[in-house]
């Protein structure tokens, strides 16, 4: 199989997870074109035989990274910044009840960790791999990231939580 | 309480949530969860999200993937081939590290490893579906005008006879085969076509002599649907990214039924 073949038979994957980390479509499609763009350029760099999909995960990883950073030349995808990490949704906790407003209240680095294992299904040494941190931060900013999601989506008059199709 | 329950810790809870427990310490956390109603609801909403999340995006691998898209991800390679052509007239053949170095840069990469999600064939059968069913001028090695060569020599090949079901009764006809190469055996693909042009190949692989029959199994990846089983000596997975479910369980029921008359 060629490796155009297979880079195309995995950009609904990479779409999906882009989706669920930037939110608005036009801008996910862009990031997926330009981990595309990136991984043709980075291809010597990919050891044949590896799961290629968790590659190029890692691959947008970076190039979101970048991205973040360009747009906003103080933020980092640390957690003890969330305020500068977060996406640009804001308003009352009590609004933010369904599923993509909890996912995007999230800082980056958190929510990336969120998608790779429970979305993407990733192990926590592959999340761990992808992201290029240790698995104990893996851990740690994934119970983190529950914890916010399950706490803005209970609301605090403990609504039952609402997925918006 | 045992030693072993109460060391559940919050490392237990995510690992129960994703389904990434072994065997005997999920009965210990499930033991342990039960004695432990605020933790055991907590766990519970954290694999209730994992569903939530999952349902919520599956509909995206469906979407039509933007054509701008399909050219990122074909671009380098006609750029590369040039460079490659290129490369080869200003150097010349006789330098054979550059040329070696050639051949590697466009060696193509094994596929995924297997997720946990789907076995190995699932996802073997879908990248090879997804390569070889846009072909429009090759799609196949062999044509099914040499339908019995096609069959002695993938059986040969297989080192067990395979057949390629009919499925004119299902509105398909068969294109042909090819040999697809796999670790540690090769892999026979059948690829059939509708009058409309809609395909579906049959992937198939040597199983070894011991394995038990499984049922069907149903798996996506990308926007490629696969069926797959496992009866007696082959794997068997059926893919296709333009009939939906239903279809294709149908035609993998009459593949069956072909397969075991």
């Amino acid at each position: 199989m060629s490796d155009a073949g297979s880079l195309i038979a995995l950009i609904p994957r990479l779409r999906r997870y882009a989706r669920a980390l930037v939110g608005e479509r036009a801008a996910a499609d862009d990031l997926v074109q330009d981990t595309l763009e990136r991984a043709w350029s980075k291809l010597h760099l990919y050891r044949h035989g590896t799961d290629l999909r968790a590659w190029l995960f890692t691959v947008m990883h970076n190039v979101h990274v970048n991205q973040v950073r360009a747009s906003r030349p103080t933020a980092a995808l640390e957690d003890d910044m969330p305020e500068l990490a977060q996406r640009a949704v804001q308003g009352d906790a009590l609004l933010l009840r369904d599923l993509e407003r909890a996912i995007a209240a999230l800082p980056a680095a958190q929510r990336e960790v969120l998608l790779l294992v429970a979305l993407e299904d990733l192990s926590y040494d592959e999340t761990a791999r992808v992201l290029g941190i240790p698995i104990g931060t893996v851990m740690s900013r994934l119970a983190r990231a529950r914890e916010k999601v399950r706490a803005l989506m209970q609301g605090k008059g403990g609504s039952k939580l609402q997925v918006v199709k | 309480m045992s030693e072993a329950e109460q060391s559940v810790g919050e490392a237990d809870l995510h690992a129960w949530a994703d389904g990434r427990l072994a065997e005997g310490r999920r009965a210990e956390v499930e033991a342990w969860l039960a004695a432990h109603p605020e933790e055991a609801e907590r766990a519970a909403a954290y694999r209730a999200l994992n569903e939530q999340l999952r349902a919520h995006y599956e509909p995206v691998l469906d979407e039509p993937v933007p054509e701008r898209l399909e050219s990122a991800a074909l671009r380098r390679r006609r750029w590369r081939s040039a460079a490659a052509i290129a490369g080869w007239i200003a150097v010349g053949a006789a330098i054979g590290g550059v040329a070696g170095w050639q051949v590697h840069a466009q060696r193509a990469p094994a596929p995924p490893l297997a997720q946990p999600d789907h076995p190995v064939i699932a996802r073997r059968a879908a990248l090879a579906h997804a390569t070889y069913a846009p072909e429009v001028r090759h799609p196949v090695e062999v044509g099914a005008d040499q339908e019995q060569h096609l069959v002695a020599w993938l059986s040969k090949r297989l080192g067990a006879e395979v057949r390629a079901p009919r499925l004119e009764a299902e509105g398909m006809t068969l294109v042909g085969g090819r040999l697809l190469p796999r670790d540690p055996g090769p892999v026979a693909q059948f690829m059939y076509q509708s009058a409309p042009g809609r395909r579906v190949t049959l992937y198939v692989r040597s199983e070894g002599p011991d394995q038990r029959e499984t049922a069907f199994h149903y798996a996506r990846e990308g926007n490629v649907r696969v069926f797959y089983w496992i009866d007696r000596r082959f794997g068997y997975a059926l893919s296709s990214a333009d009939l939906d479910r239903e279809e294709l369980l149908k035609l993998a029921n009459a593949v069956y039924r072909q397969l075991n008359p």
